[in-house]
């Protein structure tokens, strides 16, 4: 368990990491999702006591990293930075980290076979593949048996396979019963191996939720209409006030109706339509456009709904904004990319 | 303790496993001998047409670390690689994730480059001398002769002492390139321009090479110090810069 309490960090001016306070719990994978910058790496520095907090703190098991006997034993962090010295082999650089905290040598054998690095044991980690590289970054924190596992940006730069076997990796961790907490930027890839969800921008708690919760709350849905009478259709939504977006290709968009309805306005209407589409914004979408939200915030521009995707067309009524209570009824409550883990 | 004896072993496996260990010591080691020992057959064959007064002040022992000058530069480069390239290579957050508590982990690490490096000063500083004997003919000295047992063990503890003080920069500085682009122009010019530029050189003789070099040599020199308070000079440099990385290392994030 790793518990955070008004952790902050400051740069000069900058707030790095804004009064983060969440816990992050046993077997479940965590997921710690932010754009660049938003001071997740910063986050995952100060919980392994690599960089002291400006105020606040982190506890591992309860306990404060510099308290940690042996801490290899009940933490393990791989950094987005490769930490390795590339002169050194794989083996004697887990070795010399087993000696650190006294973990039998053996061990070092076991976390290579885990990693599958096991032929390469022995050749200088200079020559190593990107994902060869993470894998050996991996064995570190694997060495020590942690009941608390850290991953930064553990898919960054990997092949399809390694980002397979990655994911698998960190799902068998969490069903072990470990706390794993791993970070990233992209929500799909959240979608596929989290089941909790801390949402940062700007170093700011955005969402501290489960995943379900997440999608059900923030899954943008609407309505894809595209008929070859533009002008009529504008002049009944208009007429019914309803609001919309204009999408790609001279489409319509519409949210907070649903489909069957708008099918009915335009049959009584007599339009033609060629398309009319219930569709799901992607997480993805729903994650750039909460994190789009706190940016706004900070710059204390009017809240004209300018961070979503598909640009607005002048007069449209902005959309549901995420989280507001009201808006919840035109969410999709389906898990889009959650299939199949 | 038990966490000092781990990460004493733990660091012996860091030095041991890369090669900049041995080119590095190698290299203090086979450039002082061989650039002394020719340094010493050149003093040997030209001894007659120096002045009565060079030949008055010669040293045949200090003669023979003469390499030293250039083999100091190598074991400059140990010592700051052994600390930097912990920062050069992002090894240093790995490291302090396995051991937070930094000042062990410094110390330990600087503990053990520093045997190496006595081990490695002490071959080069006897090898040097007996060498540069062998060589001088005539002119030789023993070491059984006053002071010269204290000039060769003082040469291996220069020697060690520099690598000590490269560690203390590269842990201030966290960057070999930085400790390095300080370190040797600094010992290889600007400590040996100003030592022989007379209104500098009274400044220039606390410099720590200039202050602990006359540990090496027998034939009494200008300087106000003794062998062993110029030695003690040094060693202050030295503490200097120990407390400058330990203060770095404990109070930045990594």
């Amino acid at each position: 368990m790793i518990e955070l309490e008004h952790l902050t960090k400051r740069y000069g001016e900058k707030l790095a990491v804004d009064g983060l306070t969440f816990t992050v719990r046993p077997g479940v994978v965590t997921g710690f999702l932010g754009p660049n910058g938003s001071g997740k790496s910063t986050t995952m520095r100060m919980m392994l006591g690599l960089d002291k907090p400006s105020s606040g703190e982190v506890r591992i098991d309860g306990k404060r990293y510099i308290d940690l006997k042996e801490p290899l034993r009940y933490i393990g962090g791989l950094l987005e930075a490769r930490g390795v010295h590339p002169g050194r082999s794989a083996h004697n650089h887990l070795l010399c980290l087993a000696q650190s905290n006294e973990i039998s040598p053996s061990r070092v054998n076991e976390v290579l076979d885990i990693v599958g690095l096991t032929s390469v044991a022995h050749k200088r980690s200079k020559g190593f593949s990107l994902g060869m590289g993470q894998r050996l970054g991996i064995a570190g924190a694997l060495l020590g048996d942690p009941q608390v596992l850290l991953f930064d940006e553990p898919v960054n730069g990997l092949d399809p396979e390694g980002i397979h076997w990655i994911r698998n990796l960190i799902r068998d961790l969490a069903d072990q019963g470990r706390t794993v907490f791993v970070s990233s930027h992209l929500m799909s890839e959240m979608a596929l191996t989290a089941d909790h969800l801390i949402v940062i921008g700007q170093g700011r708690l955005l969402a501290d939720t489960t995943m379900a919760d997440f999608i059900t709350h923030n899954a943008h849905s609407f309505v894809r209409i595209r008929t070859p009478q533009p002008e009529r259709l504008i002049a009944v939504l208009s007429a019914e006030g309803i609001g919309w977006d204009r999408g790609d290709e001279g489409s319509f968009e519409v949210s907070d109706v649903p489909a069957e309805q708008l099918g009915e306005l335009a049959a009584r209407h007599r339009l033609v339509l060629h398309e009319l589409s219930p569709q799901r914004a992607s997480l993805e979408e729903a994650f750039m456009r909460m994190t789009a939200t706190s940016v706004e915030y900070h710059a204390h521009t009017p809240s004209e709904n300018n961070g979503t995707a598909s640009a607005g067309a002048p007069g449209a009524p902005p959309g549901a904004e995420p989280g507001s209570g009201p808006g919840s009824s035109g969410w999709g409550a389906h898990r889009k990319r959650g299939e199949g883990r | 303790m038990t966490v000092t004896t781990a990460v004493l072993k733990s660091e012996w496996t860091k030095v041991r496993s890369v090669r900049s260990t041995v080119w590095t010591l190698a290299s203090a080691f086979a450039v002082t001998v061989g650039l002394s020992a020719a340094l010493c057959a050149v003093m040997n064959a030209n001894f007659d047409q120096l002045s009565s007064r060079d030949q008055a002040t010669f040293d045949a022992t200090s003669i023979s670390f003469a390499g030293m000058f250039l083999g100091q530069l190598a074991i400059i480069v140990f010592g700051v690689l052994v600390v930097g390239s912990e920062y050069s290579t992002g090894m240093i957050r790995t490291s302090l994730a396995a051991v937070p508590q930094r000042g062990t982990f410094l110390f330990c690490k600087m503990g053990v480059a520093t045997v190496l490096a006595l081990v490695t000063a002490m071959a080069t500083s006897f090898s040097s001398f007996f060498c540069g004997q062998a060589l001088l003919g005539s002119h030789r000295t023993t070491i059984g002769a006053p002071e010269v047992l204290r000039a060769v063990f003082g040469a291996g503890l220069y020697m060690t002492m520099l690598a000590i003080f490269a560690m203390g920069v590269a842990a201030m500085l966290r960057s070999p390139i930085l400790a390095l682009g300080v370190l040797m122009p600094f010992f290889f010019l600007v400590s040996t321009i100003l030592a022989n530029v007379p209104g500098a050189k009274e400044v220039a003789r606390y410099f720590p090479d200039q202050a602990g070099s006359r540990v090496t040599r027998v034939v009494p020199s200008t300087a106000p110090y003794g062998p062993w308070e110029g030695f003690g000079i040094m060693g202050l440099w030295v503490v200097a810069a120990l407390v400058g990385g330990y203060l770095v290392i404990r109070n930045r994030d990594a």
